[in-house]
């Protein structure tokens, strides 16, 4: 199977080697108006990793990942991105966002736009990449998320987690260094959510680098390489999952776990 | 009760459009109220002076094709009208889609004047800003040596633009507020430029929503453009006011402007029906 995620692409930033960690967040703080959702946040993703962050509603995952990809300024600290600094003005914020995937809680595809259209878009657009290569990439990609058949289907004709699915495919199209997944599962009913979580497994298996704030815990303890439990605004523990799971020594982690699993 | 419930009740779905816009009882509607205008307006004539029937319906007859089509080798009467709306509207839909679009630019000054801009013209008589554009206009201008008249009905044309543009800016602006922030933070993600996902993205999604208030907009023009029989262009209006004092006939004037009245609504009803097809077809399904 051709790999969808090899990038022959430089890195952002020089001076940048794949055994750095590819996304290093330091001292992350960022507040809208008087909340302060983030609160000196400190993570380290190295390339081919997949991170799951945990936590209680609230406590500043989604803004984190927003954060990765310029989506929302910081107020303090440090995010770099393959060496790159995100919090820097004159970063070229369409080069970043070339290099990192975004999958939402809320699929967002383009209504108007057919299943193939969608995943189509941006690399046709964006990256002005010849329409026959695309088009065998898209053709590629739908098979990847099983979904061969749906092209010509415009999103309010496809379920909730075949939406999902060619979000994913979307996202993949612009052959990002890292993928964000931010709740992808949490808009789903329990049966499509095995179909979408069967996707991000493949993408895991294959090397991609992943960074998944999620709820489901028996995911997470499966692919996650690493896990981070988050609430307010700060990054209580972390762990492989192995000892995360069973060891987890802060209370707040403790409570959390027991309610969850 | 089961007699009541099966009155007008229009059809719905798909073949709404077919099944209410152009169907009998329209059609019966309108000579019901043409013939009622024509039969009020006589039986008052009838009261006031002893001219007969016959010679008020010969005066309509005779005068239709000048009041449709102005006089012959000119450029006037109803059709005259219709073109003045066309005109207007896609002059006031171009500028209203730049205005609307500045209202939501990320630069500041181009937003702020852009909504004054609006706002101004929102807020405005119709009449007084017709006034205003035909003095405001030279009678012709010159660019690059070339000189192209302005005529009257053209400097009127711009003048209806006007609000147009304004209300234009809104349904613009609104539209596009209208659809969900995500849509936005998406494409940003795809690393889409803000005009690609504004063209590409946004804008398509707008259309639909845009096109039942852009199409009563439209039908509020054309029942405007008599205003500019006030301004001294030759439309249906005008054209009905001459054919008035040259008859001399105070039994003839509700016939008259009965007529006018007929030509205005055969054209804009189904407009409005059609309008109403619209947006059941485009309503936003939550």
């Amino acid at each position: 199977m051709p790999s969808t995620t090899a990038s022959a692409k430089p890195p952002i930033a020089h001076g940048w080697t794949p055994d750095q960690p590819i996304i290093s967040i330091r001292d992350v703080h960022k507040s809208f108006g008087e909340v302060e959702v983030l609160k000196g946040v400190t993570l380290d993703v190295r390339k081919g990793e997949v991170v799951c962050i945990i936590g209680p509603s609230g406590s500043g995952k989604s803004t984190l990942l927003r954060c990765i990809n310029a989506l929302v300024p910081i107020d303090k600290g440090s995010i770099k991105v393959e060496g790159q600094e995100v919090h820097d003005p004159a970063l070229d914020k369409l080069a970043l966002r070339k290099k990192v995937g975004m999958v939402f809680q809320s699929y967002n595809l383009f209504p108007h736009k057919t299943a193939l259209e969608n995943i189509m878009m941006a690399p046709l657009l964006v990256l002005k990449r010849p329409k026959n290569d695309v088009e065998a990439q898209a053709l590629r990609l739908m098979k990847k998320v099983r979904l061969g058949g749906k092209e010509n289907a415009y999103p309010g004709e496809l379920s909730g987690g075949q939406q999902q699915r060619v979000a994913i495919a979307r996202s993949l199209a612009m052959n990002p260094d890292v993928m964000l997944f931010d709740e992808v599962t949490a808009a789903l009913d329990p049966e499509t959510v095995k179909e979408v979580l069967v996707t991000i497994r493949e993408l895991a298996e294959e090397g991609m680098t992943c960074i998944l704030v999620t709820h489901e815990m028996g995911f997470a303890r499966e692919v996650g390489d690493h896990i981070y439990f988050t609430d307010r605004g700060v990054i209580v523990e972390h762990g492989p999952p192995a000892t995360f799971f069973s060891e987890a020594s802060d209370p707040r982690t403790r409570e959390f776990l027991s309610q969850i699993l | 009760m089961s007699a009541v419930l099966r009155g007008p009740v229009p059809a719905q779905g798909e073949s709404g459009f077919t099944a209410t816009a152009f169907n009998r009882r329209t059609l019966a509607f309108v000579i019901a109220a043409f013939v009622l205008v024509v039969a009020a307006s006589e039986a008052l004539a009838q009261i006031r002076t002893t001219g007969g029937s016959r010679g008020i319906v010969d005066a309509l007859i005779k005068w239709t094709p000048l009041l449709l089509f102005g006089p012959p080798g000119e450029f006037g009467g109803f059709f005259l009208n219709i073109v003045v709306s066309f005109l207007a509207m896609a002059i006031g839909t171009v500028a209203g889609l730049t205005l609307g679009l500045g209202q939501i630019s990320l630069h500041a000054p181009v937003r702020r004047v852009s909504w004054a801009v609006t706002q101004l013209f929102r807020n405005s008589p119709w009449l007084v800003l017709l006034f205003f554009v035909m003095l405001l206009m030279p009678y012709q201008v010159t660019v690059g040596g070339v000189t192209i008249p302005l005529p009257d009905w053209l400097k009127a044309t711009f003048g209806l633009s006007l609000p147009i543009m304004a209300n234009m800016a809104e349904i613009v602006r609104g539209a596009v507020n209208s659809i969900p922030t995500s849509q936005w933070e998406c494409a940003e993600s795809l690393a889409f430029t803000r005009m690609q996902t504004l063209w590409r993205i946004i804008l398509p999604q707008c259309v639909k929503r845009m096109v039942p208030p852009w199409m009563n907009w439209y039908a509020i023009l054309t029942m405007a453009t008599p205003l500019i029989s006030i301004v001294g262009v030759n439309d249906a209006m005008t054209l009905a006011q001459d054919a008035l004092a040259a008859e001399q006939k105070t039994e003839l004037l509700m016939p008259m402007y009965g007529m006018l009245l007929v030509f205005f609504f055969l054209y804009c009803y189904p407009i409005a029906r059609w309008t109403i097809y619209l947006e059941r077809k485009y309503a936003v399904k939550i």
